[in-house]
């Protein structure tokens, strides 16, 4: 296993001595979200490998460039995956990479995002010290969760050198259905469905089509599909597809837009994917205006990426101070969005 | 200003009957659930709105007077201990439901409003609010929040964390960060996870969104009864590896079976060395298939199974396991509850490690455990009045703590660090990753006023608990300040 640390660790301790800013990266798969400024170039792809995984403790601990593909086949050996399942943009991606974008793929609403999942991380913050949270158990309340302050904050408060996540056991049975429906339509049985202890892992409506995934045993599954009236077979790949952009929609020179929605908010743009029963949805270009409660990601091709709306004062009053606490010469990832 | 003006100024900004003060009066607030530590604090405070929220806030802000927010006060870590010279901010009258949305399956709470009370106003609506501590009761959803709170269904639904999705936390300054809301995730730093545990130290949550789920259709229990404690162990670890997550795994040696077996009449084989209790929940066929596979793993490692179908029988189950805590209090006049979390493979060991140090101490621990996530809960059983029992059991408790993290765990999985673990906490953090917390809370409250002296401890402290260590692993005088 090859462990980078201590040339990482270097690495920044140079950039504070001399004064530069440094910009962290993986594979470079989500180079759509904005690429880092920094001066210096800190790849951990070097630094990666298993760290200790037990499958009967559920929880795998790997290092930052531990590569997403060879992760999950080491977990499916074992009958387990990784629940926030995130996307392999381009086919690469590496667990720093997931955890600090925090990109959850299409079962978040039912198996937890990233940040729920992620027990514990080793990084380096922004004064050159390797630090440790968290740990490998699933209940830890010793001292901040910081481990999942790091999630979701694409490096801009540390480096992250290694992650523990939780895992789940693969399922026994998993299948995926479709129906011909408008989007509203498809609104209106996410929310009816949400209301009912099914084993839904996945939504996805595009052109007029909704897809649905069940997972659970083969028993499980089979009651459920007749529950909900799914008839038509679908096709599994959508959901690899949708969460690693390769799906059509994705298939442009412009602007995307992601929208993050209240749960079991009415949106029915028939234009949109629309996944996690409702709760994101991808546009081509800007939106015009938003439902309430909805937070807008816009991806406009070699720009960085926006935030709409904007954070309001107290949250970015106390996001500064955050970013201080952790960085408080301000060298990692200058110009992304923490 | 002179402290009495301060007091007529709490007074004009909070509804008749909201400030008490007195040392007759405030004597109620002196403790939370560990009764061990005690403080009179100088006046209570017990807003009604957010409002009047701010405006005590305000005050102390104007004056450098210190708070310490409370809940309903049943925190088992000292968490919510007041101060002689500081307002203890009292939530429990703010127990309103606001709103429950039915289409997001979500309810938006006043702090105060208790954990089972959401439960029970959504379940005409066929749903619940997931995590569940044996105290659910009376422990408030703010309290909930503040010590990212479990219970026994953690494996399968998670913790506070997994389960609220939105914020509204007034800061010391005077600031009101509105935090997520009824969607899945927040723009920016996961300011809703570092709320999530931080025992009242960065500010006062006045409002909390959670997530409801649809109540299950099935449920079965099971009973597994085991000659040995480590074939239990084996067990737990066998159903997991069989891809079978259940609602709840519980496990109980023998001293805690027949403590809550004489208190509950749950139904415990008296003379096993170790009982699972299993929950499975879901839709019908699926419970019962599943039933059956947990039953064939704990027969083969040599359980004698029992399986409840019927609610009642169900609860009685239940009844033994959550009412293990004041069940200790039959079989000796005080105990300590310990809170480590370990990695679930290294029970037995750590099972036996608890019995040598309880020898060498000479007390009696019993333990129950949270099987399914690995927090253990060692119960330390000693009589405060007789010679210096109370002393060799926080000497043991110390000890078991250090133990958990020994073996790659955590001294606290779900009650907090509050007062009661902070040397605890010298072991498990280094005085960087110590410095790094005190910088989180510093950027939310430089004046370092809200909830002082909890959850992290001073470099200070450890570097002094450090030098004792080398000498002795333990400390020569355990009354002074720690406790």
């Amino acid at each position: 296993m090859p462990d980078d640390s201590e040339r990482l660790l270097a690495l920044v301790a140079d950039c504070l001595r001399e004064g530069s800013t440094m910009a962290i990266v993986g594979h470079g798969s989500k180079v759509r979200y904005g690429a880092p400024d920094g001066e210096v170039r800190l790849s951990t792809s070097e630094h990666s490998g298993i760290v200790d995984y037990r499958p009967e403790e559920l929880v795998v601990t790997a290092l930052a460039g531990t590569s997403l593909a060879d992760l999950t086949s080491e977990l499916a050996e074992q009958g387990q995956i990784l629940p926030f399942d995130p996307p392999r943009y381009g086919g690469v991606g590496t667990l720093g990479g997931a955890v600090a974008s925090g990109l959850s793929g299409p079962a978040r609403p039912w198996r937890g995002s990233v940040r729920d999942a992620v027990l514990g991380v080793e990084i380096v913050n922004g004064r050159g010290q390797r630090l440790r949270f968290g740990g490998s158990v699933m209940k830890n309340v010793a001292g901040y969760d910081v481990s999942r302050l790091m999630t979701g904050a694409w490096g801009t408060l540390g480096v992250i050198l290694s992650a523990s996540v939780r895992l789940l056991p693969a399922p026994e049975s998993e299948e995926t259905f479709c129906r011909a429906c408008s989007a509203a339509e498809a609104g209106e049985l996410n929310r009816r469905w949400a209301r009912a202890p099914l084993p839904i892992t996945g939504t996805c409506h595009v052109g007029g089509v909704l897809h649905v995934r069940l997972s659970g045993s083969a028993m499980g599954v089979a009651s459920a599909r007749d529950e909900m009236g799914l008839r038509e077979t679908g096709d599994p790949d959508i959901w690899a597809a949708a969460r690693d952009h390769g799906h059509a929609f994705f298939e442009t020179d412009g602007t995307v837009t992601r929208l993050t929605l209240p749960r079991g908010c009415r949106f029915d743009d028939e234009s949109a994917l629309i996944e996690w029963a409702g709760c994101q949805a991808w546009l081509h270009g800007e939106p015009e205006d938003l439902p309430d409660g909805t937070q807008a990601t816009v991806l406009m091709p070699g720009e960085r990426t926006q935030r709409r709306p904007a954070a309001d004062a107290a949250t970015a009053k106390y996001t500064a101070r955050i970013k201080d606490a952790f960085d408080p010469h301000g060298i990692f990832n200058p110009g992304m969005n923490g | 200003m002179s402290n009495t003006r301060v007091l007529e100024r709490l007074e004009a900004g909070l509804p008749a009957g909201g400030l008490v003060t007195g040392e007759h009066a405030v004597r109620p607030f002196e403790t939370d659930g560990l009764t061990a530590i005690r403080e009179t604090p100088w006046a209570v405070a017990l807003p009604e709105d957010v409002e009047q929220v701010r405006t005590v806030l305000g005050i102390c802000r104007e004056h450098g007077v210190p708070v310490v927010t409370r809940g309903a006060g049943t925190g088992l870590s000292g968490g919510a201990r007041p101060l002689k010279n500081g307002v203890l901010l009292a939530l429990t009258k703010m127990n309103r439901i606001k709103e429950v949305d039915l289409d997001a399956c979500t309810a938006t709470v006043e702090p105060g409003v208790t954990n089972l009370a959401i439960s029970q106003a959504v379940r005409e609506h066929g749903l619940y609010y997931a995590p569940d501590p044996s105290s659910q009761l009376a422990c408030s959803i703010g309290g909930n929040v503040a010590e990212n709170s479990g219970g026994v269904h953690c494996l399968k639904y998670g913790l506070t964390v997994h389960n609220v999705t939105g914020l509204v936390v007034q800061t010391f300054e005077g600031d009101e960060l509105v935090i997520g809301g009824k969607g899945l995730e927040l723009p920016g730093f996961d300011l809703l996870a570092v709320m999530m545990g931080s025992e009242g130290m960065l500010g006062v949550v006045t409002e909390v969104t959670v997530k409801l789920l649809p109540l299950p259709t099935a449920k079965r229990v099971l009973l597994g009864s085991f000659d040995d404690v480590e074939d239990a162990g084996r067990a737990v670890g066998a159903i997991i590896a069989e891809g079978i997550i259940p609602a709840g795994l519980e496990m109980m040696d023998n001293p805690s079976i027949r403590a809550a077996e004489d208190f509950a009449a749950a139904g415990y084989p008296r003379d096993a060395a170790a009982i699972l209790l299993c929950e499975l929940d879901g839709t019908g066929d699926e419970v019962e298939h599943d039933a059956a596979r947990v039953r064939t793993v704990l027969e083969s490692h040599g359980a004698v199974v029992r399986v409840a179908v019927e609610e009642a029988e169900q609860e009685r189950l239940w009844k033994g396991r959550k009412s293990a805590f004041p069940a200790m209090g039959r079989i000796a006049p005080d105990y300590y509850c310990m809170d480590g979390t370990i990695p679930r493979g290294e029970l037995a060991g750590v099972l036996l490690c608890i019995g040598r140090l309880a020898d060498e101490a000479g007390l009696q621990v019993a333990n129950v455990f949270h099987a399914g996530d690995g927090n253990l809960h060692p119960l330390i059983l000693f009589d405060a009045n007789e010679g210096d029992q109370l002393e060799r059991a926080e000497t043991l408790g110390g000890r078991i703590l250090e133990l958990c993290v020994e073996v790659g765990g955590t001294v606290t999985g779900e009650h907090g660090v509050g007062v009661e673990k902070l040397d605890q906490m010298c072991v498990q953090f280094n005085d960087a990753e110590l410095a790094q917390f005190h910088a989180l809370k510093a950027a939310f409250d430089p004046a370092g006023l809200m909830n002082p002296g909890k959850a992290i401890p001073t470099l200070a402290r450890c570097s002094e608990l450090g030098g004792m260590h080398v000498h002795h692993g333990r400390l020569p005088h355990p009354e002074l300040e720690r406790f």
